[in-house]
């Protein structure tokens, strides 16, 4: 791995999608646009706009990141440039990090822009440090993109790698304690909930809202989402293969 | 060399000599693009022996000095014909103040500039592959594998770009690999190697392989040589 590569090839992700302002508009707008509508929807219940709108915040990054980057490695992996890139004295590392990198840096844009409207605009109350919230949406952003890459390796088409959204996110949507809490949930599903890292991201926005310090519990939580990020984009780097059948 | 459940490329041997340029001919599906894969190394399955300027196929040290143009142009349709290039010349590692000029020089050299900046995925067909070509000619690769690169292209261009390929030989000893099926173009390059099915046919200079068959043209040799094959074949 050499850092001027991985460099090189962030600014190349960002460059590409610098020539899709759409793409961009969608990216960054729409979780705002969805936490207002959110807040219309808990009109009569401010105390549960709080803890769901924040559970969001840790959301949108994972998701998002996810479908983007999936998408973005399966056209690389189907028009021949990945395969042409790994020709070539590229590192396996570098493509992965580069690809985390861009797409961190734009989770950090989005995650500004939707905890700035919440706390402001939507008068969401969080007693923590809104660096806390950015630290955990950009982690959170990299899970996105880990999973994207590794679950792109098992797609064939575009078709089959938006299906992965439902197979890959929505049962830890489910299961996060978005909808219940963990606690409450028949045991197995808790269980299996333990082991799914969006379920620490969405424990540490819960956190940061509660607590004014970030507290041990804050910690375990981004270090099992960063840990799994980490994991996953090993994995993802494992599915780079130079030579193909 | 297996691609799913066929054997491909069966019972192959060739040498190309260096700073030359070498055609590769045979009709569609014969193994061309296979055999190259082969050769920059991105092709799994691949039993025997395939030494690349002295290193076996696809070795690390190898990836900065070979240069590979796919069938189906293997660039970014959005990024600018600039961008591209610049992207691929740093993970090629053209130092910074190198990059602009080579990135240039390439464009110049498939007659590019004045598309520069325009989005690649804008571009006609024949403009797109060029982008791709110009991104082989980065740096200084001593092999370059060049998968059809005049495919869609008018004479002239055609041309221009065969004289290219031989100043690279002739200027900067680069060694060349082209496939091709237009058997005109063969007449271009010193030798050939003429594949059917996977297999060799001949592997000759163009000259030595009209007069061998007592024909006018590389491509009456090859329609020869084929025939030949065939009848071996039913007689067996
Ligand atoms: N990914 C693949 N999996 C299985 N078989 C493949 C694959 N790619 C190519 N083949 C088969 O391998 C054979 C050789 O293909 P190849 O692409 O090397 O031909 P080619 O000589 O380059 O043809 P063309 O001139 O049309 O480009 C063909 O019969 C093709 O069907
Ligand atoms: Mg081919």
């Amino acid at each position: 791995m050499k850092p001027s590569r991985t460099l090189a090839t962030a600014r190349r992700v960002l460059r590409q999608l610098s020539h899709d302002p759409r793409t961009i508009a969608l990216l960054l707008f729409v979780p705002v646009l969805l936490l207002v509508l959110l807040y219309y929807v808990f009109d009569a219940d401010r105390r549960a706009f709080d803890s769901i709108g924040a559970s969001l915040l840790g959301i949108f990054p994972l998701v998002t990141m996810f479908l983007v980057t999936s998408i973005a490695t399966l056209r690389e992996r189907t028009s021949g440039t990945l395969e042409r890139l790994l020709s070539m004295p590229l590192g396996k590392g570098d493509l992965i990090a580069g690809y985390a990198l861009a797409f961190g840096v734009l989770a950090i844009v989005q995650a500004s822009i939707a905890t700035g409207v919440a706390v402001w605009l939507l008068d969401l109350n969080f007693a923590g440090s809104p660096w806390l919230l950015l630290l955990i949406a950009l982690l959170d952003a990299i899970l996105g993109t880990a999973l994207g890459l590794f679950v792109s390796a098992f797609a064939a088409s575009e078709f089959q790698v938006v299906q992965f959204m439902p197979a890959v996110i929505f049962p830890q949507l489910l299961l996060c304690g978005l909808f219940a809490p963990r606690d409450t949930m028949q045991p197995v599903l808790e269980y299996i909930s333990n082991v799914l890292p969006m379920s620490y991201a969405v424990d540490g926005m819960n956190e940061v809202l509660q607590h004014t310090d970030a507290t041990g519990d804050f910690v375990r939580d981004i270090a099992i989402v960063g840990g799994s990020a980490l994991l996953v984009l090993f994995l993802g780097a494992a599915t780079l293969r130079r030579r193909t059948a | 060399m297996v691609r799913g459940s066929r054997t491909v490329i069966d019972d192959l041997s060739f040498d190309v000599a260096p700073a030359t340029v070498t055609g590769l001919l045979g009709p569609s599906g014969c193994g061309k693009s296979t055999l190259m894969r082969a050769v920059v190394g991105t092709q799994a399955k691949v039993t025997g022996t395939l030494d690349v300027l002295g290193s076996p196929a696809g070795a690390a040290p190898l990836r900065a000095s070979v240069g590979y143009v796919t069938q189906d142009p293997s660039v970014y349709g959005d990024l600018t014909a600039r961008q591209n290039l610049d992207y691929y010349a740093s993970v090629l590692g053209i130092p910074r103040r190198e990059r602009a000029d080579q990135v240039t020089r390439a464009l110049t050299d498939v007659d590019l500039m004045s598309h520069a900046d325009a989005l690649t995925g804008n571009l006609s067909g024949g403009q797109h592959s060029r982008v791709s070509l110009a991104v082989a000619l980065l740096g200084s690769p001593r092999l370059l594998v060049l998968d059809e690169p005049t495919v869609g292209l008018d004479p002239v261009l055609r041309r221009d770009l065969w004289d290219l390929f031989h100043r690279l030989a002739a200027e900067r000893g680069t060694t060349l690999l082209i496939s091709s099926h237009v058997m005109d173009e063969a007449d271009r390059c010193q030798s050939l190697l003429l594949m059917r099915s996977g297999r060799l046919l001949a592997a000759d200079t163009p000259q030595a392989l009209r007069t061998r068959t007592g024909t006018d043209s590389v491509e009456g040799a090859f329609l020869h040589l084929v025939d030949e094959a065939r009848e071996a074949e039913s007689n067996s």
